[in-house]
C-alpha cells in the first residue's frame, strides 16, 4: 500500500545528512564535553559547532544559544525563568489563546503562584492583533510570548510588529519559533526578540534536541540544578550527538530555503484546491498569512477522528483538532480561540506537507477524499442529505 | 489503539441508515463533545426488535459501537435489549480505548432511548 505522510507539523523525517553527521557521536566520539581530557575536547569542539551553526541560522551570537530537551522545555525556562528573574519588577505576562500547551499551561502555573496572565484572544483566522498586545502592556508586564506561527492552522503572527512594540516598552519579548525554521526566515534581529525556542525534529533533525536564543543581557532565573552546563540554564551533560543533528539539520533548513519553500506550497496549493472543491467546507486559518507546508479544513457533518482512521486505512497520515485526538473532552483550543463551533472543529483536519512529499502523494490523497467524506456524511445524523 | 472488531464494525457498519415510520428514535450525544448517536426502531407487536438502523455523528469508537449494537440486538425482545449495557458494548468490540469507554461509548444508552420512545407512543396510543 502507498504511504503518505502528511503530518509533518507533528514530526519530520530526518535528513540522511543529518543522522551522518550525528553517527560518529553516538560511536566513536563518545567523550563528556565536560572532561578536559582528549575524548571531551572533541565533543566539545562538536557542540561548539552546532552553537555556531544555530546561531548563524538564526543572526544571534553563538553564546547566545542554550540547548535543551526540545522546544517545551525551551519555553519553560524561558517563561519561567523570565518570571522569576524579574519579579521584583513586576508579576504580569502577556501571551495568546493560540499557543501551544507548552507555554499555556507554563502561564498557567506561574498565575497560580500569584503572576497575573493577559491570555490575547485572536481574530477568525487565528491572528493576533500588535495593538491588542500594546493596549496589553502595563507597568507591571515583565514578559510577552507570542508564536512565530501557529502549529494547528499555520497562521503567521505580526511577531516583528510586536518585538517592536515590547522594544519600545521595555518589555522581554519571547517567541515559540517551533513551526517556522525552514520555512519562514526568522531572524532574531528581524523579529526584535529577546527569546526564541525551537525544535530539531521540526526540521527533519533527531527527536529530544531544542535550543533556547537567549539575547545577550536578557535575565533568566535558573529552576534546575545540577551542573553549570548551557550557562547554568540547562544543567546535565549535554546530548552531544542530538545536539550534533539540531546543528547540521538547522544548517540544512536554511539553505536554499526559497526553492524548498515554493516546492512545498505548489504541493499545498493543488492539495488545499482539491479538499476545498469537496461540498460544505473551508479553510480554517489565514489564507494568505500562512505557514506554506500548511493545510487546515472543516469537513462538515463528520467528525475527524473518523477521517483520520479512514485515511490510515489507505496509507495517509494526518491529524485533527477534533476533541477524540485532542486528548480532552474539548475540540482543540485554537480552533475554538478562532471561534469556530463545535462540529467545525470536531470536523477539522490538519495536513501538513515537508520536502520530501511529492505531487502524486497529493495526487492520491485528492483521489480517496471525496469517497472517504462521502461514507462518513452517509452515516451522520446531522448531514441534510445528498449534494 | 482499536481492536480489528472496532476497525471492521467501523469500516463496514451494519445496519446503517433510517426506518420510515420508526416505532421509535433514540438520540445521545452532543455536538460539543462529538458524539451523536440516532438509533431507529421497528418493533412488532410481540415486542420483537423487527429491524434496528442508526445513523451517527463521531469517532471510530462512536460508530463501531453503533453498529455493533444493532447486531447484538436485532430479533431480541425489547425487555432483553433494555438490559444491555454500554460495558457490554464495549465489550463485544473485544474492548474500548479507556479514553473512550465514557465519552463515545453510548449506544445502549440511544437504544434505551429509543425503546423509550417506542413506549411512550404506545401508552398515548392506547389512552
Amino acid at each position: 500500500m502507498q504511504k503518505v505522510y502528511l503530518d509533518n507539523a507533528a514530526t519530520t523525517r530526518m535528513h540522511d545528512e543529518v543522522l551522518a553527521a550525528m553517527q560518529p557521536y553516538l560511536t566513536n566520539v563518545y567523550g563528556n564535553p565536560s572532561s578536559i581530557h582528549s575524548f571531551g575536547r572533541e565533543a566539545r569542539k562538536a557542540v561548539e559547532e552546532a552553537r555556531e551553526k544555530t546561531a548563524a541560522a538564526l543572526g544571534g551570537e553563538p553564546r547566545e544559544i542554550i540547548f535543551t530537551s526540545g522546544a517545551t522545555e525551551a519555553n519553560n525556562v524561558a517563561i519561567r525563568g523570565v518570571a522569576r528573574a524579574l519579579q521584583q519588577k513586576g508579576r504580569h505576562i502577556i501571551t495568546t489563546a493560540v499557543e501551544h500547551h507548552a507555554v499555556l499551561d507554563a502561564c498557567k502555573a506561574l498565575e497560580a503562584e500569584g503572576f497575573k496572565v493577559t491570555v490575547l484572544p485572536v481574530d477568525a483566522y487565528g491572528m493576533v492583533s500588535p495593538r491588542d498586545v500594546a493596549d496589553a502592556i502595563t507597568d507591571e508586564t515583565i514578559l510577552v510570548s507570542v508564536m512565530l506561527a501557529n502549529n494547528e492552522v499555520g497562521t503567521v503572527m505580526p511577531v516583528a510588529e510586536i518585538g517592536k512594540i515590547c522594544r519600545e516598552r521595555g518589555v522581554v519579548f519571547h517567541t515559540d519559533a517551533v513551526q517556522a525554521i525552514g520555512v519562514l526566515p526568522v531572524n532574531v534581529d528581524d523579529l526584535q526578540v529577546d527569546l526564541l525556542s525551537l525544535s530539531a525534529h521540526k526540521f527533519h533533525g533527531p527527536k529530544g534536541v531544542g535550543a533556547l536564543y537567549v539575547r545577550k543581557g536578557t535575565k533568566l532565573k535558573v529552576f534546575s540544578f545540577g551542573g553549570a552546563q548551557e550557562r547554568k540554564l540547562r544543567p546535565g551533560t549535554e546530548n552531544v550527538a542530538g545536539i550534533v543533528g539540531l546543528g547540521k539539520a538547522i544548517e540544512l533548513a536554511v539553505t536554499d530555503m526559497e526553492a524548498k519553500v515554493s516546492r512545498i506550497k505548489a504541493m499545498r496549493d493543488k492539495l488545499m484546491t482539491g479538499l476545498l472543491s469537496i461540498p460544505h467546507t473551508r479553510l480554517n486559518g489565514h489564507p494568505e498569512k500562512r505557514l506554506p507546508g500548511y493545510v487546515n479544513i472543516s469537513f462538515q457533518y463528520v467528525e475527524g477522528e473518523s477521517m483520520i482512521l479512514s485515511l490510515d486505512l489507505k496509507g495517509i497520515a494526518v491529524s485533527s483538532g477534533s476533541a477524540c485526538t485532542s486528548g480532552s473532552l474539548d475540540p482543540s483550543h485554537v480552533l475554538m480561540a478562532m471561534g469556530l463551533d463545535h462540529q467545525t472543529a470536531h470536523g477539522s483536519l490538519r495536513l501538513t506537507l515537508s520536502a520530501y512529499n511529492t505531487e502524486e502523494e497529493i495526487d492520491y490523497v485528492l483521489s480517496v477524499m471525496p469517497e472517504i467524506v462521502a461514507r462518513l456524511r452517509a452515516m451522520s445524523p446531522v448531514y441534510p442529505g445528498k449534494d | 489503539m482499536y481492536s480489528e472488531k472496532v476497525m471492521d464494525h467501523f469500516m463496514n457498519p451494519r445496519n446503517v441508515g433510517e426506518i420510515e415510520n420508526a416505532d421509535g428514535i433514540g438520540e445521545v450525544g452532543n455536538m460539543k463533545c462529538g458524539d451523536i448517536m440516532r438509533i431507529y426502531l421497528k418493533v412488532s407487536d410481540q415486542e420483537v426488535i423487527e429491524d434496528i438502523k442508526f445513523r451517527t455523528f463521531g469517532c471510530g469508537a462512536a460508530i463501531a459501537t453503533s453498529s455493533a449494537i444493532t447486531e447484538m440486538v436485532k430479533g431480541k425482545t425489547l425487555a432483553e435489549a433494555w438490559e444491555i449495557s454500554n460495558k457490554q458494548v464495549a465489550e463485544e468490540l473485544g474492548g474500548l480505548p479507556e479514553s473512550k469507554m465514557h465519552c463515545s461509548n453510548l449506544a445502549a444508552d440511544a437504544l434505551k432511548r429509543a425503546i423509550e420512545d417506542y413506549r411512550s407512543r404506545k401508552a398515548q396510543q392506547e389512552a
